[in-house]
């Protein structure tokens, strides 16, 4: 941002930011993989908020005489259940319509979780600096050497497995990326002449990090928290496949593909749907964070 | 020395989140009982003191018996390490061997076919959660065409299914950091010099812009190896392969803490030691870098 080169710091800042800002949303519009990334997204997202309105069957609802049955395109499908049933008769689809919820709520809260942490971190630790710095620093450091999964593995057992505890561990095994990318930021953003400037105004350091210093990390944190968001569905979908994901009270997609792996050699559909459904929803995601990646960060 | 502090704080933090240890291990039994087996494990001192009894077994690799199969807990976990380093190490090569080829053609040819391919390629790949490509493979090669096995680690045809799983897990993120690195540097004064000077393409790629691009693939690989046996604790209980993956997530449902705390020590232990060979190797590789 040429935030030197012009008279009043301050000003140049509250000016240009917007102007570079609606730049990017028109670059971003613009993109046909993001506006497809998009438009998945608002159908998935659509489809978790309606669940209960549009699923055709209750999720939970079981019937040994139609179980096992195959996806309606292929012998012996039966059209009131398009993508088939599984060992106890529930319907897939509607299972999957009602997983949607868990994937898409687990996903966004553990980032908020993440970005709470790692943002107020990194802030402290590039403003404040000195041991502190160094404190934080070799805590990112630590964390970043244990193999996530394992971490929160390990810790939604410990905790027992229910839809907080999963959200929580995802958040706080997530927030590193966010610490190190905004402390770097904080340390190189402190030296500006807007910040100086406003410092010159007589403000306090709180206020000058939340409203000069803040600002400013936003571009890399929606570019990463978006990102996280895929990941964190990813890492449920892991979780509640290897069986301690959110509880029984709820279909996940991962508890379905887990269950398909147990009777992969009779109903292949059982796995195969909720896999397709992590993969478009977690592709939309990716899709759009990069896109956005683009667009924000002229550096790239 | 302060990652494995670090390490051994979190290993011993599962124990204390799980609550009461004591009442795990004698479900059924009267308070009076517990409290004696309290006395007995040293539950009742200071946290930091236990911390420190804990940590002082840990590097000596004394993490207690399992629970559940009343053996030391960390016989188990290396009695299966060998399975679950063989397998990442050939999900890597594996993953190294689709990510260098790929990636430097694209980056030489960028923005042609073949790159555009690889890189959707590689978006479709991060987006695809292992253990549904490991059932898809299953599906596919086990169930439909019966040429390899379900599951199991016994014959080199029930390694290959695995392998294929961990190692397209990889690929993808190796091969964008191959990409991009090649990329950085493809276009410099010195490759420029090289090409100049006659140095044929084979050449001008191999010795001029792989060698400088190395740096960030060595550091990403060595953090890669964190992911992949994350990916690999969901690969052995895919293929049901008898690693320490597979073991923790079977202690963890008969809530074995000592086998779990075990495993993931060690686990972390060898992600640990694999970012100090690449800080190694990085003294190796770019000669700016010395130890001070």
């Amino acid at each position: 941002m040429a935030v030197g080169s012009l008279p009043t710091a301050t000003l140049a800042y509250a000016e240009a930011a917007p102007a570079a800002r609606s730049r990017a949303w028109r670059k971003l519009a613009r993109n046909p993989a993001a506006i497809l990334g998009t438009l998945i997204l608002l159908v998935v997202v659509g489809t978790a908020l309606a669940a209960p309105w549009i699923a055709p069957h209750d999720p939970a609802k079981q019937s040994l005489l139609r179980r096992f049955t195959p996806p309606v395109w292929t012998a012996g499908g039966n059209p009131a259940y398009p993508l088939g049933t599984d060992q106890v008769g529930r319907d897939v689809l509607s299972r999957m319509i009602h997983g949607a919820r868990i994937s898409l709520l687990v996903g966004v809260l553990a980032m908020v979780v993440s970005v709470l942490v790692g943002v107020t971190l990194g802030l402290v630790s590039g403003f404040v600096g000195g041991r502190m710095d160094t404190v934080l620093m070799t805590v990112v450091d630590v964390t970043w050497s244990f193999p996530q999964l394992l971490l929160a593995l390990a810790f939604v057992a410990a905790l027992g497995p229910s839809l907080v505890t999963i959200i929580l561990v995802l958040g706080f095994t997530g927030w590193e990326r966010y610490a190190r990318v905004v402390r770097a930021e904080v340390l190189a953003l402190r030296e500006k002449d807007f910040v100086e400037a406003a410092r010159a105004m007589g403000m306090g350091s709180l206020r000058i990090l939340a409203f000069h210093i803040l600002p400013n990390t936003f571009s890399s944190i929606v570019v990463l928290s978006t990102l996280q968001v895929a990941q964190a569905i990813l890492a449920e979908a892991a979780l509640s496949f290897l069986g301690v994901g959110s509880g029984r009270t709820y279909p996940t997609w991962g508890q379905m593909i887990a269950l398909g792996r147990d009777f992969v050699s009779v109903a292949w559909w059982l796995a195969t749907f909720p896999g397709l459904a992590i993969l478009v929803t977690v592709l939309a995601i990716n899709l759009v964070g990069d896109r956005l990646r683009d667009a924000l960060d002229p550096r790239v | 020395m302060v990652v494995c502090v670090g390490v051994s704080l979190v290993t011993f933090a599962i124990l204390q989140a799980s609550g009461d240890p004591v009442a795990l291990m004698m479900p059924e039994a009267p308070e009076s009982d517990r409290a004696v087996l309290r006395q007995a494990l040293g539950l009742h001192e200071p946290l930091l003191v236990q911390f420190g009894r804990f940590f002082g077994r840990a590097v000596t690799g004394n993490f207690g018996n399992s629970f559940f199969h009343r053996a030391p807990a960390f016989g188990l976990v290396m009695e299966r390490m060998p399975t679950t380093l063989i397998l990442t190490v050939l999900a890597m090569g594996l993953a190294l061997l689709i990510a260098l080829p790929v990636g430097i053609y694209s980056a030489v040819r960028r923005g042609q076919a073949v790159d555009q391919v690889a890189t959707g390629t590689v978006f479709l790949g991060q987006s695809m959660p292992p253990f549904w490509t490991g059932i898809m493979l299953i599906l596919l090669f086990a169930v439909q065409w019966r040429l390899l096995p379900v599951s199991g680690w016994e014959s080199w045809a029930s390694v290959v299914l695995p392998t294929l799983t961990l190692g397209t897990f990889t690929a993808p993120l190796l091969l964008r950091i191959v990409r991009s690195s090649m990329l950085e540097v493809i276009n410099l004064d010195y490759v420029r010099t090289a090409r100049a000077k006659g140095v044929s393409e084979w050449l001008v790629i191999c010795r001029h812009a792989l060698k400088n691009a190395a740096l960030p693939l060595v550091t990403v690989t060595g953090l890669q190896f964190g992911l992949l046996l994350g990916g690999a604790i969901i690969t052995e209980t895919v293929f049901a392969i008898p690693g320490v993956g597979r073991l923790i997530v079977t202690a963890i449902r008969q809530l074995d803490f000592p086998v779990v705390q075990a495993g993931v020590f060690m686990l972390a232990m060898v992600v640990v030691s694999l970012n100090f060979v690449v800080d190694l190797l990085y003294v190796y590789l770019d000669p700016r870098i010395r130890l001070r």
